[in-house]
Order: C-alpha cells, then structure tokens, then sequence
C-alpha cells in the first residue's frame, strides 16, 4: 500500500535560520505518527510544509498523491488541519464556527454529532473568547475533523491543557483513529508519543535522528533498566553486583538502586529468591523516548 | 461516533461564500465599531446639523442650496470612509495577527471568499446606510434626495470601490489590528478634511480646493453634489476615482499576506 505521505529530503530556511535541515519520512494509511522534539527543532515548519502553507527550499512532499503546493485547492478537502497558533473570530459561537466551517468542505461532517462528541454542546451558543484553554482546543479539534478528512494533522494537540483535559484529548484521538483516519500528532511529550502513536519521529535541530515504534527506539536507545526496592532482611549487594546483567549497585537510605540491562531484573529477582529475600516497595523504571532523545542526540526533549 | 460523523449532512453547494458573509456580518454587528461609527456617526451628525436653523437656510454661495443640502453629500462620503478605512482594515489585519485567516487558508475556502466576504460585509452596511441617510434627510429635514440619481449611484458606487481598495490596501501593509486602524485613523482625517466636513470645498481657498478635487474624498464628494443638484458627477472626479481604486486595489493584491 502506498504511504499516505511521503516526505523526502524536505528543507526549509527563513533567511539565515535553518528551521528544517533535511527531513524524511512516510507515513502509513490509518496510522497515528508522532513528530516529537524539542523547542525550535522543526516540527511546526515541518507540518506547514506538508500542509501547504508554507514552500519548501528543497525536496519533495507527497500527500494522498498530491503535491501540498500545487494541487492545494484539492489537499484542503482531504486534509484536516490544526495549527498550532490560530484563532477563529472572538465572537463567533462555538456552533456558528462548526457550521461555517462544514459548508466550506464537499462531504463534511455532521458538525452538530461532531460538537457532541467533544463535549461541546452545552457551549453551543458560547463565544470562542469566552471558552477556556481546553474547549478552544476541542473546538479546533472539532474543526480539523468537521471536512471529514483523510489525513488530521495536529500541531501540539495538548499544550496548555491540564493533565485530565489530556488525558480526555487522548482518548478522543484513539477514537478518531479507529474511524481510518490517519494522524501526524506533533507533540513535545513524550507521554503523548508513548501513548498514541505507532510510530515517532524524533526530530532535532532540523534533522531527523530516528523513526521506530515508542518501544522500538527506547530499545535501539540501549538505555538501563534502573530498578529500586527495599530487602526485607539485611543482605550482602556483592550478591547482585556479581551477577553479568548488572552494572552498578549502590544502597542509600535502606533502599537498594540496582543499574543494568534489559535482563538485569529477571537476574536480580532469581538471586533474590534464592536467598529468600523479599523485594518490597519493587519499582522498576523502564527506558523511555526521553531517555531514547537523550541517548541520540545528547540533549532533552523538554527544558528540564 | 463512527456512523453519525460520517453521515454528510446536506449542504447545499456553492453556500460557502454566502454562509461566511452572513457570519462575518453578524460577528459586524457584535463588534459595533462598524454600525456605530460608520453608521450611526454620520446618522447623528445629520440630525444635528439639521437642526441648526442657519443650515436650513439657501444660501447664494452655494448656488441656492442650503448648508445642509451641502453637508447630506459630504456625510455620505463620511460614512463610506468610515467603513473603509476604519472598519474594514482593522477586522482583516485583527485577523491576520489572531491567526483566523491562517486557520481560514487551510480549509478550501479560498482567499477570493475570505475577501469578497469582507467586501459584501462593509458594500451592505454602507448601502443601508445610504437609503436610511436619504430617506431621514428627505422625510426629517426636506433636503431634496439627488435630482441626477444615475449619476448619483455611479458616483457612490466608484467612491466605495476606490475607499475600498484604499482600505484593502492598508490592511495588505499593516501587521496589526491596531497599526491597521492608526493609519486608517490619520488617513481619515485629511481626507475628511478635503472632503469639505469642516469648511465646504466651495469656501476653501483655491488651492485647497484645487487639491480636494483630487483626493479620493474630494472627488467622492464633488461627483455626488453635482449628481445631487441634478448634473451629471464632472469625468474628471469619476476617473480620478476609478484611478484609486484601479492602484490600491492592484498594490493591495499585490502585497496582500495571510499571515
Ligand atoms: N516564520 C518564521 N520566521 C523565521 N524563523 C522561524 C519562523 N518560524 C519558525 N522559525 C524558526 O525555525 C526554527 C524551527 O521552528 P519550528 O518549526 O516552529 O519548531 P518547533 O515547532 O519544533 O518548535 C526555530 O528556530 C524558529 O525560531
Ligand atoms: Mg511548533
């Protein structure tokens, strides 16, 4: 099956600044991919290109077959977008904003089944000024589906929502996916990457660093596997430091840190065992795609 | 969800252009600069220039006319400028800074929509405000509606299109909403001012008049008072008009961003 977008080599500079280096990858029919990176990576300059909004310097682009420049009048009715920065009018209502937009696609969406579904239909006469972070973001969800597209691109989805309004963002976004709608979901969460997309790419300064599943590029990371616990009885850590898996242990506070690969804690749990020693309050820290970033490219995704 | 969402609703083709003036003409009357300013101003100020008894006086300078007879012409233009220059650029440059026309440009709307909305939006509001301005002037105060009428129409029509295109163009060069409406602000008042609000043209001093002829607004007023006293409006002023329009209308296309 042919990818539903291809980008290849894809360059974009405003003047001196490089915002995208060189940027590929493709993306499959119904899938949720994830472009995740830092502040000033790309990302944003990245999708505008796709969308159309903006012309490359150099590469190709390939939506749906279409190329986003050249054949735009015909892009905007298969693709749904949400930018990251845009507003409608202050006081246009919420159903006002929903109907508008529908009569502006061939075979859109039934906008009033489409305000249910996000929650916004007791906010129907609610002016967009008067709406909070959350049901902005909603509404502009609301309005990048209400075309009924093929593809939904959405540009840092759940930034400034608290976490609850997220996590509801999330199941929305599961339920859009399995309508066949494939989705590019640009993000600097990587909580967000982990738990929605089957695919990421990790972008820095420009360039992308790799493409793999979540699980996929936190492994190709070779990070640690860290595991903590508290022995129910006094024991001997030179019984745990001897073990092959494992790099390092050390003991602070009563409770015992244990560094090592991805074998390290069936090792550590049979030593345990034998030596009849309970590991209480276990907790093991699996690598992630921030430790994934990190690993590539030697910086944070987030400016922690 | 699935099955609702994907059950097209039936829309009637082509209502694109039409659904979005009739929102951009509500989100008009909510925002109230353009029918109180553009509307009401010029409505207030005929009631009271009407009531000054020396305006309803014929007067020989003006060939007969009474001031107020003068002043119905200048208002008109008042009111055209208002829309144009105020009204009309800093709602296009209000959106262009919130992002609402970025948001618009990635739907198949179209600029040419986006745009002819704006236009229909302002051409309406002036166009009522027209008929309610001649018929409170004819019916409250007897001032004689305009005894060209054919030249009258023309003339307003060139006066919107040539303000229009002025007002177009200063939302193209203007990043902000607020930088939109200081310049339509200081523009306003020296073309208002050659529009004859505070000195009729037929009292200026030669020159000045000289000057009014050529302004956009001196050639709007000139055109409409000929056409009201019956003459049809001089070709100059209607060409001079055509001008504006035709070189702000082709730089503001030109130089026009989304973003
Ligand atoms: N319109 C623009 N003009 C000039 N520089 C820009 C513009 N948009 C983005 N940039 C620069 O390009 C780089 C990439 O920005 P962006 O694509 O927005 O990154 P991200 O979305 O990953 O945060 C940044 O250094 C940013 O400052
Ligand atoms: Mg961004």
């Amino acid at each position: 099956m042919p990818a539903v977008i291809e980008v290849r080599n894809l360059r974009k500079t405003y003047g001196e600044t490089v915002a995208v280096d060189d940027v590929s990858f493709t993306v499959q029919d119904g899938e949720i991919f994830g472009i995740l990176g830092p502040n000033g990576a790309g990302k944003t300059t990245t999708v505008e290109c796709i969308e159309g909004l903006r012309a490359p310097d150099g590469g190709t682009i390939s939506v749906l077959g279409l190329d986003p420049r050249r054949d735009r009048a015909e892009l905007t009715q298969t693709l749904g977008v949400q930018l990251q920065h845009s507003e409608v009018p202050e006081k246009l209502q919420v159903a006002e904003a929903l109907e508008l937009y529908s009569s502006f696609y061939r075979s859109p969406a039934d906008w009033r089944t489409l305000m249910e579904v996000l929650g916004l239909a007791d906010k129907a006469k609610t002016r967009y000024g008067k709406l909070s972070g959350g049901q902005k973001q909603r509404l502009s969800i609301a309005l990048a589906l209400v075309g009924r597209p093929k593809v939904a691109m959405l540009d840092e989805l759940t930034t400034g929502l608290d976490p609850q309004a997220r996590r509801d963002t999330w199941q929305l976004m599961e339920d859009v996916r399995s309508r066949g709608v494939t989705m590019v979901l640009v993000t600097h969460f990587m909580e967000e990457a982990e738990r929605l997309c089957d695919r990421v790419a990790l972008i820095d300064a420009g360039r992308v660093v790799a493409v793999d599943t979540p699980a996929g590029l936190a492994e190709k990371a070779h990070v640690e596997q860290r595991i903590q616990f508290r022995p129910s009885v006094e024991m001997d850590l030179d019984l745990l430091a001897d073990l092959p898996d494992v790099t390092g242990v050390t003991r602070r506070d009563g409770l015992v840190f244990v560094t090592g690969n991805n074998n390290a804690l069936n090792a550590v749990t049979s030593v345990l065992a034998r030596n009849h020693i309970v590991a209480e309050h276990l907790r093991v820290e699996q690598a992630n795609l921030e430790d994934a970033f990190v690993e590539l490219t030697g910086r944070r995704i987030s400016g922690r | 969800m699935s099955a609702n969402i994907a059950t097209p609703p039936a829309a009637s083709p082509g209502s694109a252009l039409w659904r979005l003036s009739r929102a951009e003409f509500r989100l008009y009357l909510r925002d109230r600069v353009g029918p109180i300013w553009g509307v009401g101003f010029p409505l207030l100020l005929l009631i009271i220039f009407g009531n000054i008894p020396s305006f309803n006086h014929a007067k020989h300078v003006y060939g007969g006319l009474t001031e107020l007879d003068i002043y119905v012409p200048v208002l008109v233009a008042f009111s055209l400028a208002i829309l144009s220059l105020t009204a009309l650029p800093s709602t296009l440059a209000g959106y262009r800074e919130k992002g609402v026309l970025r948001r618009l440009e990635t739907t198949p709307i179209g600029p040419a929509r986006v745009l002819g909305a704006q236009l229909a939006v302002n051409l309406v509001t002036a166009l009522v405000t027209l008929v309610v301005f001649l018929a409170v002037a004819k019916l409250a105060f007897d001032v004689v509606l305009p005894k060209q009428f054919g030249g009258f129409v023309l003339a307003w029509v060139l006066a919107a299109a040539q303000l229009m295109a002025i007002g177009l163009f200063i939302a193209a060069v203007t990043p902000t909403r607020s930088a939109a409406q200081a310049i339509g602000t200081v523009l306003f008042f020296p073309m208002m001012f050659f529009a004859g609000l505070w000195l009729p043209i037929e009292q200026m001093p030669s020159i000045l008049r000289t000057i009014s002829h050529d302004t956009p607004l001196g050639a709007a007023v000139r055109a409409l008072k000929d056409a009201s006293g019956g003459h049809f409006p001089p070709t100059a002023s209607l060409l001079i008009m055509v001008g504006y329009a035709v070189v702000f209308g082709v730089a503001a296309a030109r130089w026009f961003r989304w973003e």
